[in-house]
């Protein structure tokens, strides 16, 4: 069981200003249902620009709730400038500490105070900075940087705590450690390449990993690889099953079958798909 | 604040007749089985009584039951103890569901050079038997597959599978920790060559497990040591919680011949019903039809399952759920994932899972507290109304 604060389990159990705010001045979404957790924050101001009403709409955890929660309380009387100010530490000070693995909660809390002020503003919605690292939660290097150096984190843990990347299926633990060795200064040597394959070798190995690893996994979903052809590094499919209909399966494709075909059998390979 | 507990397949209650027959083990009769006193000696005969009640409940021979310290310790042992009986078969089988007993150690295997097949379940969890014999070889070293899902109570049909992989000369192991106890079990009459069940799990305390081994299967222990358990199991014997064990076991055997289990399957039957029935987009994970009598896994679309464990806990009641942010991992349990349950339910899956010490009043308190709670949620919920209007 998590270690809770009174302070939280008080915002959880008894959530300040929960709805929608009609005429709401600024209003920012973030999160998702996959994700495990998605607040909706809305403020409006007063005629001296200061926030006079904030509320929010949260799907979570106890820890999202009140975090949501301490967030509107803390943005009233402020100016979007004063507001801007807070960080995830502030709200997590607020409730009188989060649970590590939690953190993420605050960060929810301070990007969607981030987002509804760039609404309000009027501000171009920030582009995706950066590239996406972690698949599954959808986290940019930017992000993680960011997060790794404001709150002094040194493990791939302490990053899925806080920004949630990493959490997922983990295929991207290897990127994050080298931005972290990279902040740290550490940065590590390339690691050994893998002894050559003959041609032969690699055609099975291929075979093999796309029989054993891959193809169970697409299973689940209904979804199957067929090898078509391998021509040096070109590795030639097909997508069968419920993959064939998917709009997502150039993503499977380039993002899950490319990278275990990377890891397995050899890091130059190249997924195409014939139809 | 009464406490009602239906989380009976985290851990049970310890029953009274079952301390009562520990405590003299503590300060009477503390001797060790190994002496050639008989203050000592005379123990190794109450541990031989226990061993007996624990392998009629299985329908085993009292021989073929080696105590261990829990269910992992068993799972542990039998995996491990195949592949080293067998060191030139490099391939191992478990399903996607299993508990993480097995299923980390299968993951920490194959990164040593065993390919491990995860066998896929369907949309309520039932196995892909095909899939299962499709992936057996000669290479195969051991099967291992769960007899009751911890998680939403789903019996995958062991018999049968059991009978099948021992004919391919492949060893067949069990996780029954949720079984035992709720269901009858014959071991003699399957192909299962190894069996772990864990004593907490039905009314015994916590700390004692045993492992069954069919009379003539390859075997190498994992704890080695002195002669206890015939070799099998080094270490000075748990006395007082073997013979916890070996009462549990009694009075489980007794409940199942007494169909103990329907009263607590018509419990679980109503709760359930009327959950589905008074709260919206609520649906059931598993099979309805081939489950644990206790357990029942319902999704509550929309919230997030520890803010309802945390809700439910301020009114004593005790449950758990297959929510990602219980557990601390980000992703939602990786059963409900591998059944395919979406995001949007499976985040919100409470488990609740009873036992004999549970009463109608209680299931009633559950039905009148958890509706309010659930509809509590939603309205925090960006997602309900967006749902609600389509």
């Amino acid at each position: 069981m998590w270690e809770y604060t009174d302070k939280v389990k008080d915002h959880f159990l008894n959530p300040r200003n929960v709805g929608v705010l009609e005429g709401a001045d600024g209003v920012g979404e973030v999160g998702s249902i996959a994700c495990g957790d998605a607040l909706t924050f809305y403020f409006k101001l007063d005629e001296n620009g200061r926030i006079k009403d904030a509320t929010f709409q949260t799907f979570g955890c106890a820890s999202a709730i009140a975090s949501s929660s301490a967030l509107t309380e803390m943005v009233k009387g402020k100016t979007l400038e004063e507001a801007r100010k807070i960080t995830n530490e502030d709200i997590a000070e607020y409730l009188g500490g989060l649970p590590k693995e939690k953190m993420h909660c605050s960060v929810m809390g301070r990007d969607a105070l981030e987002k509804a002020i760039t609404c309000y503003l009027g501000e171009p919605e920030k582009k995706i900075d950066g590239e996406i690292v972690c698949e599954c939660f959808g986290v940019t290097d930017r992000e993680i940087e960011r997060v790794v150096r404001e709150n002094k984190l040194t493990t791939i843990e302490d990053v899925t705590d806080y920004v949630k990347a990493g959490g997922g299926c983990g295929n991207c633990h290897d990127r994050i450690q080298e931005i972290i060795d990279t902040i740290l200064g550490t940065a590590l040597p390339v690691k050994e390449k893998k002894p050559a394959l003959t041609n032969l070798q690699k055609i099975k190995l291929i075979e093999e990993s796309i029989e054993r690893e891959i193809n169970p996994t697409l299973k689940k979903d209904a979804g199957r690889l067929e090898l078509i052809d391998v021509d040096g590094n070109r590795v030639l499919v097909r997508m069968g099953g419920t993959c064939a209909s998917c709009a997502k399966s150039p993503i499977t494709l380039k993002h899950y079958v490319e990278s275990k075909l990377r890891e397995l059998v050899s890091p130059e390979i190249v997924v195409e798909e014939v139809q | 604040m009464k406490v009602i507990y239906v989380d009976n397949n985290a851990t049970t209650r310890v029953a009274p007749e079952v301390l009562d027959a520990m405590l003299p083990y503590f300060s009477t009769y503390y001797g060790n089985p190994s002496s050639m006193h008989s203050f000592g000696g005379d123990v190794a005969g109450t541990i031989n009584a226990a061993r007996n009640s624990v392998a009629k409940l299985i329908g085993a021979q009292p021989e073929e039951i080696v105590f261990t310290s829990c269910g992992t310790e068993s799972d542990g042992t039998a995996i491990r103890a195949a592949i080293e009986s067998y060191p030139h078969k490099k391939h191992i089988v478990t399903s996607r569901v299993e508990h993480p007993a097995v299923k980390n150690l299968y993951e920490t295997l194959s990164k040593k050079g065993y390919r491990a097949t995860f066998v896929p379940v369907d949309r309520r969890g039932r196995l892909d038997i095909d899939y299962l014999y499709d992936s057996l070889s000669d290479e195969t070293a051991i099967v291992s597959l769960m007899w009751g899902n911890n998680e939403t109570g789903v019996i995958f049909p062991v018999e049968e599978i059991s009978r099948e992989v021992k004919s391919r000369g492949i060893l067949f192991h069990t996780d029954a920790v949720q079984a035992v106890g709720k269901i009858p079990i014959n071991v003699g009459e399957t192909g299962v060559d190894m069996l772990s069940l864990s004593g907490h799990k039905f009314h015994s305390p916590k700390g004692i497990g045993a492992l069954y081994i069919r009379k003539g299967t390859k075997f190498s222990p994992f704890m080695i040591g002195g002669h206890q358990e015939r070799g099998r199991r080094g270490g000075t014997e748990n006395t007082a919680s073997i013979i916890g064990l070996g009462k549990a076991a009694e009075l489980a055997a007794a409940h199942l011949a007494q169909n103990g289990y329907e009263r607590i399957s018509r419990m679980r039957d109503r709760l359930e019903q009327t959950l589905l029935d008074k709260i919206p987009n609520a649906m059931v994970n598993g099979d309805p039809a081939n489950r644990l009598p206790n357990t029942t896994s319902v999704a509550f679309e929309y919230v997030e399952g520890e803010a309802i464990l945390l809700m439910m806990n301020e009114h004593g009641i005790c449950a758990s759920s297959g929510s990602a942010c219980t557990s601390g991992s980000l992703e939602p349990s990786h059963v409900l994932r591998a059944m395919g349950v979406p995001f949007t339910a499976a985040h919100g899956s409470i488990r609740f899972s009873l036992s004999r010490y549970n009463t109608e009043e209680e299931i009633d308190v559950i039905l009148e507290k958890l509706p309010p709670v659930i509809a509590r949620l939603r309205e925090l919920s960006p997602f309900w109304k967006k749902a609600m209007e389509g």
